[in-house]
């Protein structure tokens, strides 16, 4: 059981006074960030990222900022859940499917059940998504440690393919938002020749484009603009919890136990493959009604709706983390924002980090037991005073928001160059959102365009470019011809349902 | 969202195909870059443009399906729908446009100097306040101060990180 060493180890270094107090700010912040429309799991943590630029000094700092940064990300996963109940609005993506049942049960007067519901769902999902990483993510490492270059390009190839293969979006426009985000990366200074590329001569286009400005307009700029659409005005319902009410309300969910064994296991397997969160949810709630006995209540008020969706995000959201910790390869856009941030304290996510910072790694893992049991107290605890929050009208809380996502993209490179970008990203992204164009793999894209070039470019150097290098073993062979399946998944299913009919 | 009543300003069709071009049009300037950079073998290996240069061309690829794909008659009704309403736009640039302002306030425009995040914020917040959200201007003063001073204490003080600043804090000392 080297695992249960390493993880008690884990707790040994997470378990300083310091890191708790970080865990419980972290929390706080993220469920204010995920109650706030506008500032959502992505670009709150690439907002708060930079000031955590100092901490990562030191090895005792990077797990301290890793944690502070990863609650953030809980708390998000839990403030979801708050506006979704009350006001029928998802705080984010993920929390859609949450409104189906959740808000018709708070106009019922049963707000506290679905809470308590949800907060309790998102954790347990959590905790199997959790236990999960620990028993998995050093075999996982361990078997990574024989990749090469051709391996990572063809894991990565994966990666992107299944974007393609898996969103509901039109597969075209997925493909040409990541090939966007692919364009953005190679802005700049060309590590290997050293020669410009793409910058026109244009000196502020020399750094190149950083992911952290564009998430915070794609997400920030443009969640907000969508928003307002819908006007300036929250209606919501009342939300109180009582201790009496979670405890009733506990006692109720085991009788769903089927339900959230069944929507763990497909937020971790969508979590694993960069799903993400937000379709996992909704394909919890899917099979949920399909399954469940009380399927044709759902939509007006069935306490199985809240759980299903609840816990497949929050274990896909924690899982997520998987591929990112072995692989270098996040599975979400938030997922990507933690890696960018492993990068720029200097740690180089892959299977090496589970050879080299042990302290770091483990001691994440731990925080991420400790960080969900903290975060069910929390949110518990605190939902009054998120929900007040929401009762601050829009136009206050608009132009705040506004402010700090400019002070967020300044603060990255403190360039205002950046800012401009950030309101460009902010119309892209309100555009690309109506047109159903995904952001996540342009994200995604934009951060792993330089380590995904790299591996190409080694590859075929080791080639001497010749395409077989990604055939030349049974391990890379098998990938790549994965990736190719989940490339054109849509055209072969039709063509399998064709065949089925005739 | 859009009712029957709310007259469209734009169609999705019309803002699907202009997407289409301009990404078509940033692959194509991408595989030009890269071209001229070098798209091919050199002696150590490959060239700076390699990569980027199919990036470019899938690029363009997706973007012609795309454009093809906006035409096409089964999508006629996808494309007929309205892509923003008038009354939605007028909202949305109600807030882009203050935005843009707020941005150009922050760190000046050519040769005309910023006025630093602190007092830019504070004039934002207000205006937002005052025109979008109708409040009297007791409380979109209180809000509108309030704000920048808290930022600054987080930023410049508690967490070190400074921020732009103006000819104000250069006035009372603070730059």
């Amino acid at each position: 059981m080297d695992e249960l060493n390493s993880l008690m180890h884990g707790f040994s270094v997470a378990l300083t006074p310091m890191n708790l107090g970080f865990m419980l700010v972290g929390i706080l912040l993220g469920v204010l960030i995920g109650v706030l429309p506008g500032l959502g799991g992505a670009n709150g943590v690439a907002i708060l990222l930079p000031l955590t630029f100092a901490m990562g000094s030191t090895p005792e700092g990077q797990v301290s900022a890793i944690i502070l940064l990863s609650c953030i990300y809980w708390g998000a996963l839990f403030g979801g859940a708050i506006t979704s109940i009350l006001f029928n609005i998802p705080g984010e993506p993920w929390s859609v499917a949450t409104t189906f049942d959740g808000y018709p049960m708070a106009q019922q007067g049963k707000a506290g059940e679905a809470l308590a519901a949800a907060f309790t769902s998102s954790f347990i999902g959590a905790f199997v998504a959790v236990v999960m990483i620990t028993f998995l993510a050093p075999s996982v490492a361990k078997f990574a440690l024989r990749f090469g270059p051709p391996e990572f390009f063809a894991v990565y190839l994966l990666t992107f393919c299944s974007f393609v293969g898996m969103t509901k979006s039109p597969p075209m426009k997925t493909v040409a938002a990541m090939m966007l985000g692919f364009a953005l990366a190679t802005v700049g200074l060309d590590t290997v020749t050293g020669q410009l590329r793409l910058t026109f001569g244009f000196t502020d286009m020399m750094k190149g484009f950083d992911f952290l400005i564009a998430v915070i307009g794609l997400f920030g700029i443009g969640e907000i603009l969508l928003t307002l659409e819908e006007g300036l005005h929250f209606k919501g319902e009342q939300g109180k919890m009582r201790m009496k009410v979670v405890l009733e309300t506990w006692k109720e969910l085991p009788k769903y136990w089927k339900t959230s064994i069944r929507s763990s296991l497909i937020g971790c397997w969508m979590g694993i493959t960069p799903g993400g969160a937000t379709p996992a949810s909704f394909m919890g709630y899917g099979v949920a009604k399909r399954f469940s006995p009380n399927g044709k209540n759902f939509g007006k008020g069935e306490i199985e709706g809240v759980i299903a969706p609840e816990t497949a995000a929050h274990a896909a959201g924690t899982s997520a983390l998987l591929p990112m910790l072995t692989l270098g390869i996040p599975g979400s856009p938030t997922a990507a924002v933690l890696l960018g941030g492993l990068l720029i304290w200097g740690l180089q996510p892959g299977p090496l980090l589970f050879e080299e910072k042990k302290d770091f790694v483990w001691g994440l893992i731990a925080s991420m037991y400790l960080g969900n049991i903290a975060g069910l107290i929390v949110v518990l605890t605190t939902v009054p005073l998120f929900a007040s929050i929401l009762r601050i009208p829009f136009s206050i809380i608009a132009p705040v928001i506004l402010v700090i996502c400019a002070i967020g993209a300044f603060t990255v490179h403190s360039s205002m160059f950046d800012v401009w970008l950030m309101l460009l990203f902010g119309v892209v992204g309100y555009v690309f959102k109506k047109l159903d164009y995904p952001l996540a793999p342009m994200v995604l894209a934009l951060v792993l365009g330089d380590r995904a070039e790299d591996a190409f470019r080694q590859s075929m150097l080791a080639s001497q470019g010749s395409m077989t290098v990604f055939f030349s073993n049974s391990l890379v062979g098998t990938i790549t011809t994965l990736a190719l399946l989940m490339l054109f998944w849509t055209p072969l299913s039709a063509v399998i349902g064709r065949l089925r009919k005739a | 969202m859009n009712n029957a009543s709310e007259k469209s300003a734009v169609r999705v069709r019309t803002v699907d195909i202009a997407t289409a071009v301009i990404i078509f049009s940033l692959g194509a300037i991408v595989c030009w870059d890269s071209y001229r950079l070098g798209a091919g073998w050199a002696t150590d290996g490959p060239e700076s443009g390699y990569f980027p240069f199919y990036i470019g061309l899938i690029l363009c690829a997706a973007s012609v399906i795309n454009f093809v794909n906006a035409l096409r008659v089964e999508n006629q009704a996808d494309g007929d729908a309205s892509f923003v309403s008038i009354a939605s736009l007028k909202m949305v640039c109600s807030v882009l446009i203050p935005t843009i302002i707020y941005v150009a306030l922050i760190g000046g425009v050519g040769p005309i100097p910023g006025l630093g995040i602190y007092v830019a914020s504070a004039i934002f917040v207000a205006m937002f306040m005052r025109w979008l959200g109708k409040y009297r201007w007791p409380l979109t003063l209180a809000v509108s101060v309030s704000v920048p001073i808290v930022f600054f204490l987080m930023f410049e003080i508690w967490f070190n990180v400074p921020l732009p600043k103006g000819p104000l804090e250069a006035m009372i000392g603070l730059d």
